[in-house]
């Protein structure tokens, strides 16, 4: 028994050893130089095989950048995944039927078995029971064992070993043959011509498939022609990237356009780009040592471009959009202490211009400590200043004070008059709408509602002369003047004094 | 106990290729991914599962390369660890941006997975993984590893012991969580009713399908397993509707691809994992068409029957 198991383990070790070798046809391992020089050696461009793989690369990038947009924006992304796996086994097919690693025979093998694949996927989620999702799963990865399973016995022939099939299983932009790049160029050409021609239709479907039908689109057969450009796109991929990896040059590069962009055209430009960039420095980085795969570089690479563009695009990122909420929120903040010391000062008849700080902690139902620190904060701003408890609003403080009031109580009035709310229904609104009215719209508001004076509860809405009357003492009536806003609300009373 | 058991485990460890282990060891992984993966299945996150096989490999190799240790455990917490990561990542990235799942999933597994190859590339020498086995396993050689003896007898190879405590496992948690389970996967507004968080139920089977995974990952590589979680199942849920009912026939079915993907890899010389999946996939097909109610001959003779009807009515 035990001389048996040794014999199993001699088995294993030539196994491993035969794959080991199936790696060796790489670059890299012909000279054995250390990065620096291989880095010149990729940037001088001295080594024809370096010019191949960046052309190569470059139009891999393009292709799966450009499709990947139209699957991620419809959220069929994974389909993608799906087709990348499923077209192994046309690839060994392929391989089988010209008997060597021949570009055109495994071409059409591996996008026959992706469009079967994707036809499939199709088929059980249409005619069964079982969800889409694991519709997907099933496709993938069983198009995958067998793929797996002729791939393994592919290389347990003899001369097997050779084959070179491994390649397409993580990627190699370094055995790109000359045959392989016009199969390359013939496929871009394809895809973009297609995505030319029937650009309206797929931007339509994409967005809004019921107006889409109505347009009269065929909608199936855009999808199965879309479906086969992946596919196209998807065989040319895995040559660099691999099939595992190759959804990822589809679904990452888009996706990061997603979140910079917001026009389709511009969106597929910017994904076009990033894919680009990702396939040139993943080839680059592959290329520095020995025996790196090219296919998980070229996808780091584009997860890299993504981790920033996910915190910091200017509209999309999760930071820039948490540090815009964080200061609409203490602006929020900020207005409404500004209502409170206004109310407070409205309560008192405006016989006084401060409001003691315990007043308007008790006023806001706070603890003294918050209230003083939001009067601290209006101090930075230079709304207020704070000196021995009580407060004094400055001139910019009360100007502000009384355009939130105004905001509020005109935006009531009009719920209540034109949209016939009831005037108890219509505070919460105006609590959120009062931040964010625009000068214009508030200037249409007032003429909408005929210059009122008063709010559906009674109250006086501040116009330009209450600000200039019970305004902070000091010479008041020069400061604001020169501000955008008094001139917008003194054309209005001077139109309505006419 | 010896004198029971001795004589037939003397013959199926006495026979050469170790194909009784293989079977085995075939069998016990596509019954406790079935069993999980029929969850996944119920609950429309079958790629979930897709992604966690895939971000386990950084976790294993990370946990490998600290630890310089091949014990289960160590590579069960790098899986964990990695798999919770990968939920996480998602669901941050679907929650906070535009980004739909379907594309979160797919850029957080690929970044993982490569990550792990690169790894494995780079500390080639170092790791017991060769980049080509993580896609397709070496349950071949399932038979030389290291055998587990308890009290001065070989009773099987290490791994083959670790897959029957997964399953084991699995069947444990699936016992006392089936309530849950059951619920929050067929109906999650009645389930959060009666107080069960589908968050929690959700995690909870997320660890247990990382075990499960990384449990098959060295035999059957990590995109090969996908086909373990969800062939059983849905394979199943086409001719059966009650749960329990689905989850008895995944045992057979493994037993059953387990043996015909021994088979077949001995008669064309291929990937034993590779023919389990292939087998998995032709019950499938088989299954598909053949099935009473929603096969598809049968829902052709549903069409010709109301065909046939129609003119008369």
């Amino acid at each position: 028994m035990i001389a048996c198991r040794k014999l199993c383990w001699i088995a294993a070790g030539s196994f491993l050893l035969i794959t080991a070798s199936a790696h060796s046809a790489r670059i890299g391992e012909i000279t054995k130089t250390h990065i620096g020089e291989q880095a010149l050696r990729f940037i001088t461009l001295r080594d024809p095989s370096v010019v191949m793989a960046l052309i190569g690369s470059l139009m891999i990038g393009l292709n799966c950048g450009l499709l990947g947009c139209y699957m991620v924006v419809r959220r069929v992304s994974l389909i993608g995944d799906t087709i990348g796996h499923a077209v192994l086994p046309g690839v060994c097919l392929g391989y089988l039927f010209a008997g060597y690693r021949a570009p055109i025979p495994i071409f059409i093998g591996a996008v026959l078995a992706g469009v079967a694949g994707s036809y499939l996927l199709e088929a059980i989620s249409s005619t069964t029971r079982i969800p889409k999702d694991a519709a997907m799963g099933i496709v993938l990865s069983s198009f995958f064992g067998i793929g797996i399973t002729m791939l393994t016995y592919i290389q347990r022939q003899p001369g097997g070993n050779k084959s070179g099939l491994n390649q397409f299983l993580f990627g190699q932009s370094a055995a790109f043959s000359a045959a392989d790049l016009y199969l390359m160029g013939f496929v871009t050409i394809l895809v973009l011509a297609t995505l030319t021609l029937l650009h309206k239709e797929l931007v339509v479907l994409s967005f809004d498939s019921s107006y889409a039908a109505t347009l009269g689109i065929p909608a199936q057969l855009i999808h199965y022609i879309q479906m086969t450009c992946v596919a196209f796109a998807i065989v040319v991929g895995i040559q660099a990237v691999g099939v595992v990896l190759v959804s990822a040059m589809l679904i990452t590069p888009a996706a990061t356009a997603y979140l910079l962009r917001d026009r389709m055209t511009s969106m597929l430009a910017m994904s076009a780009l990033i894919g680009c960039v990702a396939g040139v420095l993943g080839t680059f980085i592959s290329f520095l040592a020995t025996g790196l795969p090219t296919g998980p570089f070229i996808v780091l690479v584009a997860t890299f471009l993504f981790l920033p563009t996910y915190l910091f695009a200017p509209r999309h990122g999760v930071l820039t959009r948490w540090w815009r909420q964080r200061l609409s929120r203490r602006r929020t903040e900020r207005e409404n202490t500004l209502k409170a010391i206004y109310h407070i000062l409205e309560l008192e008849g405006f016989v006084t211009d401060q409001v003691g700080l315990l007043e308007l902690a008790q006023y806001r139902r706070e603890p003294e400590d918050v209230a003083r620190a939001r009067l601290t904060d209006l101090g930075r701003i230079g709304y207020a200043t704070l000196h021995a408890d009580r407060v004094v609003l400055s001139p910019s403080g009360y100007q502000r004070a009384c355009e939130i009031v105004r905001n509020h109580r005109l935006w009531e009035l009009y719920l209540v008059n034109r949209a016939q709310m009831a005037s108890d229904h219509v505070h919460e609104d105006a609590e959120k709408i009062e931040h964010v009215l625009s000068h214009e719209y508030i200037h249409q508001l007032e003429k909408t509602l005929k210059y009122p004076r008063m709010d559906p509860h009674g109250k006086p809405i501040p116009g330009w002369e209450d600000m200039d009357r019970v305004g902070p003492p000091e010479d008041f009536g020069s400061g604001p003047q020169s501000d955008g806003l008094t001139r917008i609300y003194q054309e209005p009373f001077k139109g309505g004094s006419t | 106990m010896t004198a029971i058991f001795g004589a037939p485990l003397e013959m199926f460890t006495s026979d050469p290729g170790g194909y009784f282990w293989i079977w085995l060891m075939g069998f016990l992984i596509i019954s406790s991914c079935g069993l999980v993966g029929t969850f996944l299945v119920l609950r429309k996150s079958a790629l979930i599962g897709d992604a966690i096989s895939h971000s386990v490999l950084p976790g294993i190799v990370i946990a490998f390369l600290l630890t310089t240790s091949r014990a289960p455990w160590i590579m069960i917490i790098g899986a964990l660890v990695a798999g919770l990561l990968t939920t996480v990542a998602i669901d941050l990235i679907c929650r906070k941006t535009r980004i739909k799942e379907d594309a979160a999933i797919g850029i957080v597994f690929s970044s993982f997975f490569a990550v792990g190859v690169i790894l494995i590339s780079v500390y080639a020498s170092k790791v017991h993984l060769d980049a080509d086995c993580v896609l397709y396993g070496e349950i071949g050689y399932i038979a030389l590893e290291p055998f587990v003896s308890i009290g001065g007898r070989e009773w099987m190879p290490g791994p083959v012991g670790v897959a029957a405590l997964v399953l084991a496992g699995v069947a444990i948690s699936i016992f006392l969580l089936y309530k849950e389970l059951l619920v929050s996967s067929f109906d999650p507004t009645f389930s959060t009713t009666i107080g069960i968080s589908r968050a929690w139920v959700h995690y909870l089977l997320i660890v247990v399908v990382s075990i499960t995974i990384v449990s098959a990952f060295e035999s059957v590589g990590a995109i090969l397993v996908i086909a373990m979680l969800i062939l059983p199942g849905s394979t199943a849920y086409l001719v059966l509707d009650r749960l329990p009912h689905i989850l008895a026939t995944v045992l057979p079915f493994a037993a059953l691809t387990a043996a015909m993907g021994v088979y077949f890899s001995i008669l064309f010389n291929c990937s034993t994992a590779g023919s389990m999946v292939v087998s998995g996939f032709g019950l499938f097909l088989i299954t598909w068409f053949v099935s009473p109610n929603q096969g598809l001959i049968a829902q052709w003779r549903r069409r010709q029957v109301s065909l046939m009807s129609e003119p008369s009515a």
